[in-house]
């Protein structure tokens, strides 16, 4: 306590008492932690919601004030939900197009960065423009068009439109997420790559892919989440039940189940927990995907 | 060593051209990319918005009809703003709720990173899934959103059945994924160096001089990237559009892309939807120059002085 007395009056004259410093100090984090609480409630509360609503039987749905802990407890509603449709194939047919785009996305993306990155030429910088250019332009902008090519080449109800264009470069946010990531590695590798006889090629396969995994990791994961959550793409381009995918079908689903709510959300709760479970996983790589978009542009 | 290839004749002699030769073969997916799936189809899109095309009768030449007829189309009009609102509160509220947030969570206060977990998991949700929550959250009788108004002793409102209240619906549901902003701007905040707050408090600076004098500059360009983003994101709002009130009620959530939809895939008026796509690109065009004019002058950049 003495002690204390001590330190304060040491500070001088212009400066407030310790004392009130430290409650100063308290009371602000008392406050943060109370308005990130309540938010936190707030922000919570449609996922409690959601899982309640999804193991309650469907006549404890319609029920005003609604109960928060299901009883009885139906844990039943998963597998009605998802044996209604076939969601299994819908996740078969999911993983398929997440493996074709896993495959072009990280080896096309990858080799058109390693371009950008470290091999300076002329005309490199207009094509980076470019990238970025592209970057900016809606999807929604070239939908009507590129329909009418896909439609043209016979892709449609197949997955071709939500495949092939990615062999083609990747993405201009993997491009550039990519050379981000090269500029970052020291050059000393590549002159010893060289030295050694290596071809541009060679170092690029084996001596900067390799180093890549964070940057190969963060783009793996954007694609998952792209692929298991793209909407628009099986909407427009796969007609037959047995090309779903899984949005497709819970798209589907919803329309032939208008009012089952149970059975809506454990479907779509379903859906949702290879994403939790991805991030809970991948926590690290989720935010450098967004930090790298965001910072060091 | 000399290759002995006969196409090494056709290659570059000197290294300089060597290297532009494989610079060229590294970009060049991105080079057919750029060809085939942006300039064909732009080009493909500037032919179409002349013509009438419904994919199976055969194309007809029609000038500048589709921009007349848009000129004259109320539901052009309505879903123009009604995507226009949409950005005009979600963006803004989205980006002051993600930098707030994000100010509050830079604290060290133990379990912070639970919050942080709370706060952003919301923006990963899939946007089906998302749609099908919110519409049974929106549900006038037993859903969540008049559940709590009911609790706090308001009367309920027809979220989905009332032109008034549909659109404010959609908002708050993009307003619960604000945490993807929200992170960041904490990765942001987190690159400031602790000195510059040090030295500001030694100063005598107090909480909101260093908030408006030290943090908001450095973090200015990252405000901006978030607005430029938010902006071009919320003008291509969709899924949540057509499966939570598909446009209604009386085209009260109407917006942009949805009608451009219609128009393309229900009613098949491939011309028309390829104008509305150019509309679409101008005005977001527009909108981020006029954002780069107007906000980009006011953002600091550390190299710049």
């Amino acid at each position: 306590m003495a002690q204390k007395q001590r330190v304060a009056s040491s500070g001088g004259g212009f400066r407030p008492p310790l004392h009130r410093v430290v409650w100063e100090r308290r009371l602000w984090r008392f406050l943060i932690v109370a308005i990130l609480s309540i938010g936190a409630v707030v922000m919570a509360l449609p996922f409690v919601w959601l899982l309640v609503s999804s193991f309650k039987p469907l006549e404890k749905i319609f029920i005003f004030p609604p109960e928060w802990i299901p009883d009885p407890f139906r844990p039943e509603n998963y597998v009605e939900a998802l044996v209604y449709k076939p969601f299994g194939l819908y996740l078969w047919n999911t993983l398929r197009i997440v493996v074709l785009n896993l495959a072009a996305i990280l080896l096309s993306a990858s080799f058109c960065g390693y371009g950008f990155a470290r091999i300076r030429f002329p005309g490199r910088d207009f094509w980076f423009a470019l990238v970025l250019a592209t970057l900016m332009i809606p999807y929604f902008v070239l939908m009507v068009p590129q329909f009418i090519m896909f439609t043209r080449f016979g892709w449609i109800d197949t997955f071709h439109p939500l495949t092939i264009p990615f062999f083609f470069g990747g993405g201009a946010f993997n491009i550039f997420l990519f050379r981000q990531f090269f500029r970052s590695l020291p050059e000393e590798l590549a002159d010893a790559g060289r030295i050694d006889g290596c071809t541009e090629y060679g170092i690029y396969w084996r001596i900067m892919l390799p180093l890549s995994k964070p940057a190969l990791a963060t783009v793996a994961i954007f694609t998952f989440l792209a692929a298991w959550n793209d909407y628009i793409g099986p909407l427009l381009y796969l007609r037959s039940d047995y090309n779903f995918t899984v949005a497709i079908g819970l798209a589907t689903f919803r329309s032939v189940m208008s009012t089952q709510w149970n059975l809506l959300m454990a479907a779509s709760s379903a859906m949702i927990l290879p994403v939790i479970l991805l991030f809970f996983f991948a926590q690290r790589y989720f935010v450098d995907g967004l930090v790298l978009s965001g910072l060091k542009g | 060593m000399m290759g002995t290839h006969w196409f090494e004749r056709f290659l570059p002699r000197t290294l300089a051209g060597r290297r532009t030769l494989t610079g060229y073969i590294f970009i060049s997916p991105f080079i057919l990319g750029f060809l085939l799936w942006f300039l064909v189809p732009a080009g493909v899109a500037l032919w179409l918005t002349v013509h009438d095309w419904n994919l199976i009768a055969p194309p007809k030449y029609v000038g500048a009809k589709h921009l007349v007829s848009m000129w004259e189309d109320d539901r052009f009009w309505t879903s123009l703003s009604v995507t226009t609102t949409y950005t005009l509160v979600s963006v803004p509220v989205g980006l002051v709720l993600g930098f707030g947030l994000a100010l509050l969570l830079n604290t060290k206060i133990r379990g912070i990173s639970l919050f942080r977990t709370i706060y952003y998991l919301p923006s990963i949700v899939p946007a089906v899934a998302n749609a099908v929550l919110w519409a049974w959250i929106f549900n006038t009788e037993y859903g969540l959103a008049n559940v709590a108004l009911r609790a706090l002793g308001l009367p309920k409102i027809a979220w989905l059945q009332q032109p008034e209240w549909a659109l404010p619906a959609l908002i708050l549901v993009a307003l619960w994924g604000f945490g993807s902003g929200m992170v960041i701007y904490l990765a942001g905040l987190q690159g400031i160096p602790d000195v510059f707050y040090e030295a500001a408090e030694i100063d005598g600076a107090g909480r909101l001089a260093r908030l408006r004098h030290i943090t908001i500059p450095l973090v200015s360009p990252v405000i901006f990237f978030n607005l430029i983003i938010g902006i071009i994101g919320s003008f291509q709002v969709f899924t949540i559009a057509r499966l939570v009130t598909n446009g209604g009620p009386q085209n009260a959530t109407l917006v942009y892309v949805l009608y451009m939809y219609q128009n393309a895939f229900q009613n098949l008026k491939m011309g028309y939807a390829a104008a509305l796509a150019w509309v679409l690109f101008l005005v977001v065009v527009g909108l981020t120059l006029f954002v780069f004019k107007y906000v980009g002058s006011r953002v600091h950049y550390e190299d710049a002085h």
